[in-house]
């Protein structure tokens, strides 16, 4: 653990609180344990560590109770069960390692809190492919980012800061002349999109349900067809031509999206033309996706779950093999149909996500200041990787993961240790 | 605790022991001298008539990190048609070109493997690398860590650092990594496809840095030889796949300038442009240089025929090669300036005229290679056929008449540019011994395995002797890793959790010093975090770190 008697601060502390995974942070903490970021915050990480120290037992029906009544109690569930649900999955790699072992174990089916956006990723990924970037090769290469559907920042406060107006860049590039675009949505924060200098990025707002038909036609205009419209959800065609034209002179144009905010049916044919148009581009220069995802422990939570059982969440151990259908296991379909009859929800990083309201909701497994909206059967809290234990998180752009920090000493169990026990009594 | 193995025909090439019948003594987890007769035999394993070799190597095999996880996901098909069921001994998994770890694991086991290197570790993702390797069980593991398309070297070399600086970043990027080897892929072209550039040939320049594919090979592979890493340089050299290619491998093995070089995947860098259809078997022109330089050596890269997916750092080679990909669909990454990847599903189809030539092409190259000791039995897993088709590739070499019957149902114009049939060349089980098991121990620099000596780790294959050799290495009766039944009959009977074999050789840490005031500048992420720590890989159990011996810095270059 990191030792705050011998240093006033801690510094290169990794936050876990999105999917930038910052690893620049320092970090104090008073007597108590209330810890306080001392450089290089931003709201989501004051809101991730400076969150008040709270002390709370585990429950079996709403009672205080200690750690192995309450595990015994999520095993004998458990073990009633016929078809258990695991969902939630805000946890790092040792987490999910022990989730899987338990999903294993138990015949479960896992979902992530975040699939619904990470799926219309992940089905790109698994119907086309892509071409895609790193966030390092963005911060020394971009001089073009198409922002789709989305400002960034309100998922990922320090994009801009950290990959875009970066001062030094590893190829001489001037980086304060790199240019911005926004395309669909509205009334977006587009003041970090400014460079240093003063230079506004260019905004082609529409509603996000027109983006379909935005995208493909900018597609089409890069792929060089004539359109007979003049303009597509309230963008001229002609400022959609000059976008094209500008991503086809730019030499490392980036097209950056977050599957949360393309928050409509069938987003991910949207992310498909997007890619479609970064593989054309790159028939000629060069061109990225950049993916942006990683909050709550999903890119970890995905990438675990595939090299363990060859499947991203959204699969099921049922028949006692790994089994996926990113339809059928989708953690609202299984509790609006009534499939699953035990619901474990695993939280440790965002206590104030709730649970899908839900009877089944049996065994809640999370953050010790986790809201709850109504009493489980079990509540176990457990220690938030990057403050209460050691773990291992990755980035949205999956090919990095980094450490995470034990920032101050406690009593709570990790994860493993819980849903190991609970393994063993199986 | 003391386990007589006895009587078995023993095949230890490191030791010149071809097919000897004798007793092998495990204590404690190592081959022992025959105890003094008053001290117990706790059991006793009667192997009459069956044939006793080390556990098997696999020196070239994605098995874990980014472009592995990649292939995973997107390839549920392939999980589909491939389930594995959770069994008394084993948990669920599935795959069959690309594995779940697990599952990986105990097939490797099952075949009589016991250790398996990955060969494009990216450093930047060697965490995930680590990972993945930690939750493959049974089996040992290791990578090669690949540079030379990352900036902090090519900014290096092109400022004209001298050898040592270039040696103490490599040694200092084995320690980040906990690698044991180094590996180059494409040397400097997956910087130069970041640029913009297509194609990158031995003497061209990288249009940025101004340095060639040549002096990176030059540079690296006299920086391992200088550090005493066991391990020759591992090279996947320009132009792969490219009709032609063949005279950038010929002139690849020369650029090292004598240092010790391994080509890996050769088959796919000996093609010609000779026939109609411009594309032949450059074969025995790789294997007559092979035969020559003494200071080189190959894996094969074998393909076989059905679909696989097709994995690589070669973000370059890949990209050009995505439009055949089947089912079609590619993932193609720019990853951190330091590294990319690009993964293909693939399909060799046995009609496919380029796809009979190659696997033609593959198996001419181990038939035409003299020297056991340095080519070595891969399918580059899973880029030319998946780990699991080993034993129908080692019938292959050792049988003649299955060999040209397979080939006589191929593509006929093919088989027209082949001389396969004409070669009469069988492997014996010493010969399949060295390459799987002496000498890709020797090339790795694991030092206490691939041999039956005392004193030498007690991973330990036994099989029994049927003329189908498909048979035989497909399901071993006994496979003891570390002294433990680990298979038996084919199916594993216990799981154990193998360890990484790493190399640290000595280098000047004032390097460090440059090296974090560039990852501070330009990197987004801490350089202490770059390194994965011993502790990271011995989590849960699952392991623990060798660290091999490295013969020590040698004299500074002057």
């Amino acid at each position: 653990m990191e030792n705050f008697i011998q240093q006033s601060s801690i510094d290169a502390v990794t936050c876990p609180a999105c999917g930038l995974l910052c690893d620049d942070i320092s970090i104090s903490a008073d007597s108590a344990g209330k810890l306080k970021v001392t450089s290089n915050s931003c709201a989501k990480s004051i809101s991730f560590f400076e969150r008040p120290v709270k002390a709370v037992s585990p429950r079996v029906g709403g009672k205080d109770t200690d750690l192995e009544s309450a595990i015994a109690k999520a095993s004998e569930i458990l073990s009633k069960s016929k078809h258990p649900l695991i969902g939630g999955l805000g946890t790092d790699v040792q987490g999910m390692r022990a989730v899987m072992n338990l999903a294993e174990k138990s015949g479960a089916t896992i979902d992530h809190m975040n699939s619904k956006s990470s799926m219309r990723n992940l089905l790109v990924l698994q119907n086309s492919g892509w071409q895609v970037t790193t966030l390092t090769e963005v911060r020394n290469r971009v001089d073009l980012l198409l922002v789709v559907g989305t400002d960034i920042v309100s998922y990922f406060p320090r994009f801009f800061d950290r990959v875009i107006w970066n001062q030094a860049s590893m190829f001489g590039q001037d980086t304060s002349t790199r240019e911005v675009v926004y395309l669909g949505g509205q009334n977006l924060n587009t003041k970090p999109g400014t460079s240093p200098k003063g230079i506004e990025p260019t905004v082609l707002p529409c509603d996000k349900a027109q983006l379909p038909e935005v995208i493909a036609v900018l597609r089409a205009l890069i792929a060089g067809k004539t359109l007979v419209a003049s303009s597509v959800g309230g963008i001229a065609v002609t400022d959609l031509a000059k976008l094209a034209e500008r991503l086809k002179a730019a030499k490392y144009s980036v097209v950056a999206w977050t599957g949360s905010a393309l928050d409509y049916p069938q987003a991910e044919l949207t992310i498909q033309n997007v890619t479609g148009l970064v593989e054309k581009l790159n028939q000629t220069t060069r061109s990225s996706g950049l993916p942006l995802g990683g909050n709550e422990g999903d890119v970890g939570a995905y990438n675990t779950s595939t090299w363990i059982s060859g499947y991203p969440f959204r699969s099921s151990y049922r028949q006692g093999f790994p089994d996926y259908e990113p339809y059928l296991y989708s953690t609202d379909r299984m509790l609006a149909e009534q499939e699953a009859d035990t619901f474990f929800w695993i939280n440790s990083y965002a206590p104030d996500r709730l649970a899908p309201a839900h009877q089944a909701a049996s065994v809640v497994i999370g953050h010790a200041d986790m809201k709850l909206d109504h009493e489980p059967e079990v509540f176990i809290p457990v220690a938030t990787p990057g403050i209460d234990c050691k773990g291992t998180q990755f980035r949205s752009d999956s090919s990095v993961s980094l450490p995470l920090k034990q920032l101050r000493s406690n009593t709570l169990p990790t994860l493993t240790q819980v849903l190991s026990a609970i393994e063993a009594t199986l | 605790m003391l386990i007589k193995l006895k009587g078995g025909k023993v095949y230890d090439p490191a030791h010149q022991i071809d097919g000897k019948v004798m007793d092998i003594y495990i204590r404690d987890g190592r081959i022992v001298a025959q105890p003094n007769n008053a001290e117990p035999v706790n059991q006793v394993y009667d192997l009459s008539g069956k044939v006793v070799m080390a556990g098997a190597i696999d020196m070239h095999t994605h098995i874990g990190g980014g472009k592995v996880n990649i292939a995973r996901m997107m390839l549920p098909e392939d999980h589909r048609a491939h389930p594995a069921a959770h069994t008394e001994m084993c948990r669920a998994g599935c795959g069959h070109a690309a594995p779940s770890t697990l599952t990986t694991g105990y097939r490797y086991a099952e075949m009589g493997y016991t250790a398996a290197f990955e060969p494009a570790l990216s450093p930047v993702n060697a965490r995930q690398s680590h990972l993945e390797m930690g939750d493959t069980p049974i089996i040992d593991k290791g990578g090669y860590a690949m540079i030379g398309s990352d900036d902090f070297y090519l900014r290096s070399l092109a400022a004209k650092q001298d050898q040592n600086a270039i040696n103490d970043y490599v040694a200092w990027i084995l320690h980040a990594s906990q690698a044991i080897g180094i590996k180059v892929v494409n040397p400097g072209g997956i910087s130069a496809f970041k640029f913009n550039q297509r194609a990158l040939d031995l003497d061209e320049l990288n249009v940025h840095y101004q340095v060639s594919p040549r002096d990176i090979l030059k540079s690296l592979s006299r920086a391992v030889h200088e550090l005493g890493i066991p391990k020759p340089l591992h090279v996947h050299g320009n132009n792969l796949g490219v009709p032609g290619n063949v005279e950038t491998t010929l002139k690849t093995m020369g650029a090292v300038e004598g240092y010790p070089v391994h080509l890996t995947h050769i088959q796919f860098h000996s093609y010609g442009t000779e026939g109609d259809r411009k594309f032949s078997s450059g074969a025995a022109a790789i294997a007559e240089a092979i035969n020559k330089h003494k200071n080189v050596s190959a894996d094969v890269g074998q393909i076989l025929f059905g679909q696989t997916v097709t994995a690589s750092g070669d973000n370059m080679r890949q990209h050009a090669n995505a439009a055949f990909g089947s089912p079609h669909k590619s993932v193609i990454m720019d990853i951190e300036c330091d590294s990319g990847c690009g993964v293909v599903p693939f399909k060799y189809k046995d009609q496919n005229f380029v796809n009979a030539l190659q696997w033609a092409i593959g198996l001419e190259i181990f038939l035409l290679t003299d020297d056991p000791w340095r080519i070595f039995l891969t399918t580059d897993h899973p880029n030319g056929a998946p780990f699991t088709s080993y034993p129908h590739l080692i019938k292959l070499l050792m049988d003649k008449s299955f060999r040209n019957e397979t080939f006589a149902r191929l593509n006929l114009d093919a088989q027209a540019m082949s001389t396969l049939a004409g070669i009469d060349r069988e492997y014996s089980l010493y010969d399949i011994a060295i390459m799987t098991r002496a000498g890709a121990a020797k090339l790795v620099g694991m030092h206490d395995r691939g041999h039956l000596g005392v004193g030498a780790g007690a991973d330990i294959t036994v099989y029994t002797d049927v003329a189908d050799r498909e048979k035989m290495f497909s399901k071993p009766d006994y496979v003891f890793k570390d002294g433990e039944l680990v298979v038996k009959n084919g199916q594993v009977v216990k799981v154990t959790w193998g360890k990484t074999h790493t190399v640290k050789p000595e280098f000047d840490r004032a390097i460090e010093k440059d090296i974090k005031k560039y990852f501070d500048t330009y990197h987004t992420m801490n350089m202490e975090h770059f390194k994965v720590a011993d502790d990271e890989i011995s989590e849960g159990g699952r392991g623990g770190v060798i660290v091999q011996e490295c013969k020590g810095r040698r004299e500074k270059t002057a």
